[in-house]
């Protein structure tokens, strides 16, 4: 890159590329043309005529890029782009909504026929995730810093080297202006007094005043960009597993699990699992809107939770030694949270399982006894003492369903237990079978003479529990907090300046705002009020 | 009387209250802008839009006492919420910016607002577990305000698009202008379809078969498109016999159909007489010489100034305080559901508006019909997301 520079008539070195000299203003004629400035009458203010990389050098490969991708217009196309592919991305459910036991290379044409099937091929089912997608953000994050760069350091130069003494043209081609004004010293000192008031930085020099305020407004976009990169920077880091941890568990009540992402070291008890339901008739003021629905709205999930930490470093298979961290109630909404792991309320199967069934043996009305099967016991026998009976189980299935081979167990969770037992008494002449199913106790013989009745069942819910970790939060909440900062910044203060310039007796009046000109024309009226100040002209009024 | 009552009751008002307001904000109209800050037919019709404003309030309040959590928690409730900042924004426009005419726009657009907003059921349901958190204060309310000040922007760029399009002959602009008229026209077509046959409790019911059940789908208007594969169940009432497509999926498919259909074909009737009582002059052409004397520098500055104000508080509320919600409820604070997705288009599409804007000098009508889009997005994301597709936020 060359470093040649172009000295301006009043002194100053400018760069090479510069279109209005940094210090005092004069447009550099050579360079008119790269702001446009030659076709209007009104310079063009947005950069101050910084000498932008990205439209001085455009001869090798890597000005071209920096050329491509330090372009609005190439952001804003991006930005376009992704815009309307995420918004395709919603016209059919995503993979991960799917709810459906097909794979996607069927589901979506079965469900939704050609177009579902030309949405699948196209990828759009899974779209987020998809290279091509996160490419398109990568882009926008690349046009965001190149484009930052290439206007932030020739403006910022161009501020710092500002003079208080300006060139004619710049101050005459300014949007806002007023000329030729009659300004006694009295009219001098009232304007700078109410610029003072309105909080502006006064400066003199051989007669020409220039007062300025909210220079830092200016930097308000980069200052957001930052913020944006930041969050992107915090995706990237959330796409490695040692960041972040999103693990499920199921517990039963009663039960104590490994939790899941934690390396065996955390453990959860669930206590005792609660599911409530809004009732009509005790909710008076929502009886309109339940008398209506068919189902139950549900009020509550709640998940009586202990956590628990191993204090040593178990063998395989031995059981660890637990010592209580945490206990708390999880609801939606409510996660419970311990040493940066995080339980959310997230499955529920309510009274799904089967915690224990109680039988009583009848023989001629008269009782033998009663038993209770456990379900996670599961014992093999049980001795009646009173009339020294003996029941032995045959066959256990926890979720019983029945094939071509007979009776067999579908899982090993209580579901829908079934239980094949044998009774021996020395009251009944021989043995005799009988079979539990579904709460019921029916005899595997015609000729049974004893009678078994199911006398209580216990259900139990099971709780589902989503494990989360996430050391990437505090990074995206930084992001998005600069972000918040930097835009206030841009768009709730203006870069304002005024230029007083002596020429020939006269006064000629330059003014500058960043934006809000309605704003700065009001502003103007209480600067100049009580003085000899002409009526400011907008040279670029909409007519 | 008890609370819900009153609150329905001060929502009528309110209706009318904005009606009134309207009408005198009609009588601004042909005179000119310095005269038109000061007269009396604004000063009325303004003092009416604040005491709706008022009624519309106490009408919220009470329902919020009665149901114990702020209403912000069904699609009829949110639109609610939505017209009421809809109209606490032009108040508080007009009294730094001075327009009038733009209450003629923005007032109508929030009874249409209300209007459709009643369509939907009203009762007051209790909060599922999901909402039961303090984020629905926050995150929701900030989101209302949001759209409703981003709408403002759309409200100042259709008053600048009926100024500043040339309307001594037709075109694409002409067109697209008309095109949004008609999309107004035809939401109050909706809404007197729907309430005049929900007045007549006008039911067709159909049954039909659907992955091996037997589902009911019950019209309240009359059906010109019935289900696919549907048998008409109720007697004695109009049915068409024309089925509507098979492609289109879902058991209401048929009724959203008919509904849309009927909407549009009413709001083409109504359309066609005010085009017939114009002598075949485009309305927006009626408008642009009624709407007279109006600075259209200050009015492009609404238009920016609203979305200056609107995209930093959707991006706090739509954005960033749903995401922390979101962690807190779903451990995920972001999960491409579609209204998130929404959000992000909307976000998007408004970083768009300011970066050409501010870097591009897109001002004046470029600008308006950037705002018209976006509004339209903001209407999409509440209407179509929530009813057509379903994802987390489809409470309704």
């Amino acid at each position: 890159m060359a470093n040649e520079t172009i000295r301006c008539e009043c002194g100053h070195e400018n760069k090479e590329g510069t279109v209005l000299c940094e210090a005092c203003g004069k447009p550099i004629s050579e360079n008119q043309h790269i702001d446009g400035n030659d076709q209007q009458n009104v310079l063009e203010m947005r950069y101050e005529g910084g000498a932008r990389r990205s439209q001085t050098y455009k001869r090798t490969v890597v000005d071209k890029v920096w050329g491509f991708f330090s372009s609005v217009k190439v952001g804003v196309w991006l930005i376009v782009i992704t815009l309307v592919f995420s918004a395709l991305g919603t016209i059919y459910p995503q993979e991960q909504f799917k709810n459906s036991p097909l794979p996607s290379s069927a589901f979506y044409e079965e469900e939704y026929g050609l177009t579902g099937k030309i949405f699948y091929q196209l990828g759009f089912h899974n779209m987020y995730d998809s290279w091509w997608y996160i490419t398109l953000v990568a882009l926008i994050g690349v046009s965001i810093i190149i484009s930052s760069i290439d206007r932030y350091v020739p403006l910022r130069r161009a501020l710092k080297n500002q003079k208080t003494k300006k060139n004619e043209i710049f101050v005459k081609r300014q949007r806002v202006v007023s000329f030729d004004n009659e300004l006694s010293e009295n009219d001098l000192n009232t304007v700078k007094t109410n610029l003072k008031k309105q909080r502006y930085k006064v400066h003199e020099e051989d007669g020409h005043i220039f007062a300025e305020k909210n220079r830092f407004s200016r930097w308000g976009p980069y200052v957001n960009h930052i913020g944006l990169i930041i969050i992107l920077i915090a995706s990237i880091f959330r796409m490695f597993e040692v960041m972040h941890i999103d693990d499920y568990v199921w517990v039963r009540e009663g039960e104590v699990q490994a939790i899941p992402g934690t390396g065996q070291e955390y453990y959860v008890e669930n206590n005792k699992f609660i599911y409530e339901v809004y009732d009509a008739d005790t909710e008076e003021r929502f009886t309109r809107a339940l008398e209506d629905v068919e189902n139950p709205v549900p009020k509550n999930f709640q998940t009586n939770a202990t956590i628990y930490r191993a204090t040593n470093d178990p063998i395989l298979g031995e059981k660890p030694e637990l010592e209580k961290v945490t206990e708390g109630e999880i609801r939606l909404n409510q996660p419970v949270i311990f040493d940066g792991y995080s339980l959310y309320q997230s499955g529920t199967q309510v009274e799904s399982e089967y915690n224990s069934i109680s039988m009583e043996l009848q023989l001629n009305n008269q009782s033998l006894g009663a038993f209770t099967f456990d379900t996670d016991e599961a014992p093999s026998e049980f001795k009646l003492e009173e009339s020294d009976t003996t029941i032995t189980i045959d066959n256990w299935y926890p979720e019983l369903e029945f094939t071509d081979e007979g009776p067999s167990s579908f899982s090993k969770y209580p579901r829908n237990p079934g239980i094949i037992f044998t009774v021996s008494s020395p009251e009944l002449e021989e043995d005799e079978r009988f079979f539990y199913l579904q709460e019921k106790v029916i005899p595997l013989a015609d000729n049974n003479q004893a009678n078994v009745n199911v006398s209580e069942v216990d259900r139990r819910s099971a709780s589902g529990l989503t494990v989360k970790k996430d050391n990437t939060l505090p990074l995206f909440g930084l992001g998005a907090g600069i972000f918040m900062i930097g835009v206030s910044q841009g768009l709730y203060w203006y870069h304002r300046r005024i230029w007083i310039h002596p020429k020939d007796g006269v006064y000629h009046i330059g003014v500058h705002t960043n934006k809000n000109w309605y704003g700065m024309n009001q502003e103007l009226d209480k600067i100049t009020k009580g003085t000899n100040v002409n009526s400011f002209v907008d040279q670029q009024e909409m007519k | 009387m008890d609370l819900y009552e009153l609150s329905s009751l001060f929502l009528n008002i309110t209706f009318f209250l904005y009606l009134i307001a309207t009408a005198f904000f009609g009588l601004t109209l042909g005179k000119n802008r310095e005269s038109n800050k000061k007269s009396k037919a604004t000063r009325i019709a303004m003092t009416f839009t604040i005491i709706g404003f008022a009624s519309q309030m106490t009408s919220y309040i009470f329902r919020w006492l009665q149901a114990g959590h702020i209403p912000v928690s069904n699609i009829f409730e949110y639109i609610y919420f939505f017209s009421m900042m809809l109209i606490l924004a032009f108040v508080v426009i007009y009294f730094i910016y001075g327009i009038p005419a733009l209450g003629l726009i923005a007032l109508p657009i929030a009874i249409v607002i209300i209007g459709y907003g009643s369509m939907f059921p009203q009762e007051i349901s209790p909060l599922v577990p999901s909402l039961q958190s303090n984020w629905l204060y926050v995150h929701v309310t900030t989101v209302a305000l949001a759209q409703a000040i981003l709408s403002i922007s759309f409200i100042a760029g259709l008053l600048f698009l009926i100024k500043r399009v040339d309307q001594s002959q037709s075109s694409k602009e002409t067109t697209f202008l008309e095109l949004i008229l008609f999309g107004v026209v035809s939401t109050i077509a909706y809404i007197v379809l729907s309430s005049s046959f929900g007045a007549m409790d006008y039911e067709a019911t159909f049954t039909k078969e659907l992955e091996e059940q037997t589902v009911d789908v019950t019209y309240s208007m009359p059906a010109l498109f019935q289900p696919h594969d549907s048998e008409l169940v109720t007697e004695g009432v109009f049915n068409s016999g024309i089925e509507t497509p098979g492609w289109m999926q879902g058991a209401d498919a048929g009724l959203k159909l008919n509904t849309l259909f009927l909407s549009l074909a009413f709001g083409g009737v109504l359309y066609g007489l005010l085009r017939l009582i114009l002598k075949g002059r485009r309305i927006s052409a009626l408008l642009n010489e009624k709407f007279d004397k109006i600075n259209p520098d200050v009015v492009d500055d609404i238009m920016y100034r609203a979305i200056a104000i609107g995209f930093p508080l959707f991006t706090l509320g739509g954005l960033i305080f749903a995401s922390i919600w979101a962690q807190q409820a779903w451990g995920r604070f972001w999960g491409w559901d579609p209204k998130e997705v929404w959000a992000l288009v909307t976000w998007l599409f408004y970083a768009v508006f300011l970066h050409l804007r501010l870097t591009r000098g897109w001002h004046g009508k470029k600008s308006a019909w950037l705002a018209v889009v976006g509004f339209a997005i903001i209407m999409f994301n509440l209407i179509v997301i929530n009813l057509v597709i379903a994802g987390l936020h489809s409470y309704a």
